[in-house]
């Protein structure tokens, strides 16, 4: 007894730990931040999911954000167009996106390292010249606006939103409402990434040969991992577009896949707790990057010079470092004496 | 309509594609340099040959000729290079191939930043270092500059290829990038074969950046993004890990791209770089290595 014992038991605690920090964090920030937190659990999302092709299987994209687009898109036009009720779309917008996410995971299956990285490239370069050219369901470079065309559907417009007789700013709502999908979305990919299938995809990163060998069916569980991947990054999509009330070409840029991909290596690939770490990242950064000097070019100067100096000092990322910190604990906890 | 057909301006419209190609030609050999040395992408490659433009901008500035700044800029170039390999690539020589990738992310940003903090972000221009007049060749009216710009490019691309095939220390970088510990073991300094790469790298950038600017009107701090991504996609058509695919490659991408352009209306400017993508898709799906890449081969 006694070790196992303790074993669950920590785990336990952080949870509640982490349960308690979602609740009241809130509080503890202005209603006009726990916006920039919301926003930080979109990042959260997205790259939960990146994690889980990059850090679990050994897939690179750079395409994640063109897959935000998909949910983000699909969320906004069901909304404009079909006048559905905008978080009732969130399962849909993470089903589009994971559709597509293994539609691309299937050309992936013949390519591998840098060529991976040209073909979800491609994607990411080409989405905002694609939602341009088929301006009638995306509405071109104008995009959609939600709060126009229907207000009626956007929860939250009075101002309050009423929750189990529980009221609350539609600030508020947002970011219980993205932590709440992030940590539901994080508790999946924990049973993932911990069980037999999360073996699997391991099994494909660390040698493909191998894993052949041992009779694992490569494109069932690489297009499997760009699928999951996929709905992660169209429900994150999907809460963009239910924050910004808005989507247009210019918010899913290539840019935005560069951030997920950063967020993921900061946060350390093939550690999940990292991510918290990796999101609040690139959230916070070009912010805090402003303050230095908003003389032009600096804020771009120190956000470069911080990620360079990030990877430097913690090569594999916040989860290292998480995991050396970590190491005295697991080791008594998880070795026979 | 097929009698209407213009091969003058079919024989033109190639020229110019070949001249763009000429000058993505030399970035995306930037590329296939560092790949081949540190087995990374370097998103920064395109905002370094910027700042190395921006050099160039500054010596013309101050007095100097073109191609008196052409020169002197390619060899303040190529320290930059070493330098920026020494200062930031070395430290994370160990680490995971993305951890490296996240650092010449990171690099853009603070070149890109750079720039814009030391010349205001405002545009400026560059001399042509051409005439513009058109030159007659076999009955077809070709630009000066497209062909000197084609030739220039091939020309740096031949030099290099001369200092690799030819010289001892061009020798000793190719075994540091095939096989390592066994350059080593023969006394090879590895590390510095690195900073070697990325100084010629970083030189080879610059004329590209250099060849890319005189030919807009104005240009300023985002010159090189839409150059990179064409070198990119021209490196890895013809094979990341193949220097001279990355020049056939590129080449190919200019001609297809302008004569795309040109001949399909529909697709527009808008539509380019996302054909001229699918395209590259196909052929990868057929060549999952590129045209003249080779096959990983692993060893379980």
């Amino acid at each position: 007894m006694g070790r196992r014992a303790l074993g669950v038991g920590l785990w336990l605690l952080i949870a509640a730990a982490a349960l308690l920090v979602y609740l009241f964090a809130p509080t503890f920030v202005s209603d006009f931040h726990s916006r920039d937190l919301a926003h930080a659990g979109v990042f959260f999302i997205a790259i939960v999911g990146l994690n889980l092709l990059t850090g679990y299987t050994g897939q690179i994209s750079l395409g994640h954000g063109a897959l935000m687009a998909i949910g983000g898109y699909t969320t906004a036009a069901l909304v404009v167009h079909e006048h559905w009720r905008d978080v009732w779309t969130i399962p849909l917008a993470g089903l589009a996106a994971g559709v597509v996410g293994f539609l691309i995971g299937l050309p992936a299956l013949r390519l591998s390292g840098l060529y991976l990285a040209l073909a979800t490239f491609a994607f990411a370069v080409a989405m905002p010249s694609l939602l341009r050219k088929f301006s009638g369901l995306t509405g071109g470079g104008q995009g959609l606006r939600l709060l126009e065309s229907s207000p009626e559907q956007v929860t939250g417009i009075s101002g309050t939103v009423t929750i189990f007789g529980h009221s609350m700013t539609q600030n508020h709502f947002l970011y219980y409402l993205t932590w709440a999908i992030g940590l539901v979305g994080f508790l999946i990919m924990w049973l993932i990434v911990r069980g037999g299938l999360g073996r699997l995809f391991r099994a494909v990163r660390d040698s493909e040969v191998a894993a052949v060998s041992s009779g694992v069916n490569l494109a069932r569980y690489k297009t499997l991992a760009f699928a999951i991947s996929g709905v992660y990054a169209g429900v994150a999509g999907a809460l963009l577009a239910i924050q910004d009330e808005i989507v247009n070409p210019l918010t899913f840029t290539f840019l935005l896949s560069i951030l997920i991909l950063v967020g993921a290596v900061v946060g350390g690939l093939g550690s999940l707790p990292g991510m918290v770490l990796g999101a609040l990242f690139v959230q916070y950064l070009p912010d805090l990057s402003t303050r230095v000097s908003s003389k032009p070019g600096v804020p771009d100067f120190v956000y470069g010079a911080a990620i360079i100096l990030v990877m430097i000092l913690l090569p594999s990322g916040a989860g290292g470092l998480l995991r050396r910190l970590a190491e005295p604990l697991t080791t008594r906890l998880y070795t026979r004496p | 309509m097929l009698l209407a057909f213009d091969w003058t301006e079919l024989a033109q419209q190639i020229v110019v594609g070949l001249a763009s190609g000429g000058v993505w030609a030399t970035l995306a050999l930037a590329l296939v340099l560092i790949y081949r040395s540190t087995g990374v992408l370097n998103f920064a490659q395109g905002e370094m040959a910027m700042f190395s433009t921006f050099i160039a901008w500054s010596l013309v500035h101050h007095g100097l000729s073109y191609w008196a700044a052409f020169a002197l800029t390619i060899g303040i170039s190529f320290l930059g290079g070493v330098l920026v390999e020494r200062a930031v690539i070395r430290p994370v020589e160990d680490a995971p191939v993305l951890t490296v990738v996240i650092v010449t992310l990171g690099l853009f940003f603070v070149v890109n930043g750079a720039a814009r903090w030391i010349w205001s972000p405002e545009v400026r221009s560059l001399p042509n270092a051409f005439s513009t007049r058109p030159i007659d060749v076999v009955g077809v009216a070709f630009s000066i500059q497209d062909l000197g710009t084609i030739g220039v490019s091939l020309g740096a691309v031949g030099l290099l290829w001369l200092f690799f095939r030819f010289t001892k220390l061009g020798l000793a970088s190719r075994a540091a990038a095939v096989n390592p510990e066994a350059s080593r073991l023969l006394g090879v300094r590895v590390s510095w074969m690195l900073a070697l790469g990325w100084g010629l790298a970083a030189a080879m950038g610059a004329v590209s950046g250099m060849l890319t600017a005189p030919a807009l009107a104005s240009f300023d701090q985002n010159l090189m993004q839409p150059v990179l991504l064409y070198a990119f996609a021209g490196a890895v058509l013809g094979g990341i890990d193949s220097p001279f695919g990355a020049v056939v490659g590129t080449l190919i991408l200019g001609v297809l791209v302008n004569l795309i352009g040109t001949y399909v209306d529909w697709i527009g400017t808008e539509l380019r770089l996302p054909v001229a993508l699918a395209v590259i898709l196909g052929v990868l799906l057929i060549r999952p290595t590129g045209l003249f890449g080779r096959e990983a081969v692993r060893r379980v």
